[in-house]
């Protein structure tokens, strides 16, 4: 079973097995999608345009909860639109429409008397550019989404900050420069910082667009070590142009393409060692094995 | 296959040459630049040094044709009044150019940046000529407060484009990773975006300052000057520029050379002025990304 293959992958990942923020997990370590009953978040339908163009079309994807689920698929293929479509940043590009519904926990975030804003407290995001604040220190940074939830209490503040950065395994390498500017740290640690910022919030999701395509390999793996960690409290989408990272990190993989009409498609969408060994569709093995794309 | 090497080579003689006659211009260009400053402060410095004493800023005017005295009153009425216009003009400034960044993407801000502009080229004589009506006619009395009023009517459109412009350049990353950590579009606003941006903007204050602590037009019919000190804004009251005007146009010679020395005062503490907001703010935070 995959979970056993998981907590292997845990063992050997030793720096990301650090403390953990206890968050009310529906089911205990439910780790992949076969033994998690209800998916987190479900998608159906999904349509997405920027002005008349059609960038997204029919996504239909059950994502379990407490699992990586990663999005591949050639540049242009939607996917970034994709997963900007799951906590509504999508909205936030001018020209923007999306159509479909997607459910976190059964409750439709595009409802319309739901606030965008409470649906991205709840389903976090990391961009492709690390973005720490500027103007903000490294703790700074991290309560940031705290401080715009409302939490007044200082150490309430303080021991947030603290989990959170030993959670995205940066503690060690700023504890003692925690009042130094965000954007003094190193590309790689400004991506954990970004990540640390995230999970601050506890959210229930954290979408992660291409995290790692700033970063240099030894930055990267460290990134991937934290994703195998993070995905015990919290349900991780990943997009990722790297189709190793993907077989690396994720417990489903799903391919995406883009159609004659320029619009992405799901193609396949299936368990991660299934979809880089037996895909289904002729095109997924076309693109894993490095014939387009 | 040869290359035919002779035009290259006469191709490549005339484009060094017209780099280093463009590089000459571009050099001369940036030297004339320079001189008119540098002559200011040269005639300043010869004209101004040497009547410079501690009773100018201790001591207010004497009585015409008394010579000694100094300006007191008109420094700390600039103060005030260039004080005042910073409270009034900068917020709505700020405000203004927050808005055409944010949200002046559509046909209103098209035309709000097109007044804004306009603002910023009418007279600052004709700025004054305006409040005079509107705040001096009514109260019947020339007070600091309506010229005051009218320098942040000047102020305004400077650092309202400079804001606009210095919110503009923070990086969309930036707005979006306080969105997506569940930041309404306003806390964006005023918690990622504008300290992002506060450099800039300070620089635009103080070139915003630097223009009105030198305008003595739109004083001449709101804060009147004063001959006296004051510290009333809704009395009369005097300023810098006004009392160089009156002493550089009047009949003694001692007034000119006063004159003169109170510009030195001026551009001094303008100067100041800058440096110290350099120095507090210039170089601690740059916008990256």
């Amino acid at each position: 079973m995959a979970q056993t293959e998981m907590e292997e992958r845990q063992v050997q990942d030793g720096p990301a097995a650090s403390p953990r923020i206890a968050t009310p997990a529906p089911q205990a370590f439910g780790g992949t999608q076969e033994s998690a009953g209800e998916p987190r978040l479900r998608v159906s339908n999904l349509n997405a345009w920027y002005g008349s163009k059609h960038a997204v079309a029919d996504i239909s994807m059950d994502i379990a909860s407490n699992s990586v689920t990663a999005l591949i698929g050639p540049s242009g293929c939607g996917k970034s639109t994709y997963i900007r479509c799951l906590n509504r940043m999508h909205e936030v590009a001018p020209g923007a429409r999306v159509s479909g519904t997607v459910l976190l926990d059964n409750q439709s975030i595009y409802d319309p008397d739901v606030d965008p804003v409470r649906v991205r407290q709840r389903i976090g995001m990391v961009f492709q550019k690390p973005n720490p604040f500027p103007t903000m220190s490294i703790a700074e940074n991290v309560a940031s989404g705290l401080r715009f939830l409302g939490v007044k209490s200082r150490a309430e503040i303080d021991d947030r900050v603290e989990r959170s950065l030993k959670l995205a395994a940066l503690w060690d390498e700023v504890k003692n420069d925690l009042k130094k500017p965000g954007i003094a740290l190193s590309g790689g640690q400004q991506q954990r910082l970004c990540i640390a910022r995230a999970i601050a919030v506890e959210p229930d999701v954290v979408l992660m667009d291409e995290p790692c395509s700033a970063l240099d390999p030894v930055a990267t793996l460290k990134i991937e070590d934290l994703m195998r960690g993070l995905a015990e409290d919290y349900t991780i989408v990943i997009v990722t142009h790297n189709m190793q990272q993907a077989a690396r990190v994720s417990d489903r993989t799903a391919f995406l393409l883009a159609g004659e009409d320029g619009a992405g498609r799901l193609v396949e969408f299936q368990a991660t060692a299934d979809l880089f060994t037996r895909p289904q569709d002729k095109r997924t093995e076309d693109y894993i094995t490095g014939r387009f794309g | 296959m040869s290359i035919n090497v002779q035009p290259r080579e006469h191709l490549y003689r005339r484009r060094r040459a017209t780099d280093r006659a463009m590089t000459a211009l571009m050099v001369a260009a940036t030297v004339a630049a320079v001189v008119p400053l540098v002559l200011i402060v040269f005639f300043l410095l010869k004209e101004g040094l040497g009547s410079l004493n501690l009773d100018l800023i201790t001591q207010d005017p004497n009585r015409p044709g008394r010579p000694g005295g100094g300006f007191r009153n008109s420094i700390v009425g600039s103060g005030i009044m260039v004080g005042l216009a910073l409270a009034i003009g900068v917020p709505i400034a700020v405000g203004c150019g927050v808005c055409l960044a944010e949200y002046g993407q559509g046909k209103v801000g098209t035309v709000v940046r097109f007044l804004v502009d306009v603002l910023a080229g009418i007279p600052s004589i004709t700025v004054g000529l305006f409040v005079y009506g509107l705040i001096v006619l009514p109260q019947g009395e020339f007070t600091a407060f309506a010229g005051a009023v009218a320098l942040a009517i000047i102020l305004l459109p400077t650092v309202a484009r400079i804001t606009e412009e210095m919110v503009l350049l923070v990086p969309r990353s930036l707005r979006e990773a306080s969105l997506a950590l569940g930041a309404p579009y306003w806390k964006t606003v005023m918690r990622i975006v504008l300290p992002s941006a506060m450099p800039g903007i300070i620089t635009g204050i103080v070139l915003g300052l630097s223009r009105i602590a030198g305008e003595a037009a739109p004083l001449l019919f709101t804060a009147l000057g004063n001959n006296f000190y004051s510290t009333d804004v809704f009395q009369a009251m005097d300023a810098l520029p006004l009392r160089i005007f009156v002493f550089a146009t009047g009949p003694y010679d001692y007034w000119h050379e006063q004159a003169w020395a109170m510009s030195l005062v001026l551009v001094a503490i303008i100067f100041g002025i800058s440096l110290a907001v350099r120095a507090l703010f210039g170089t601690r935070v740059t916008v990256r990304q």
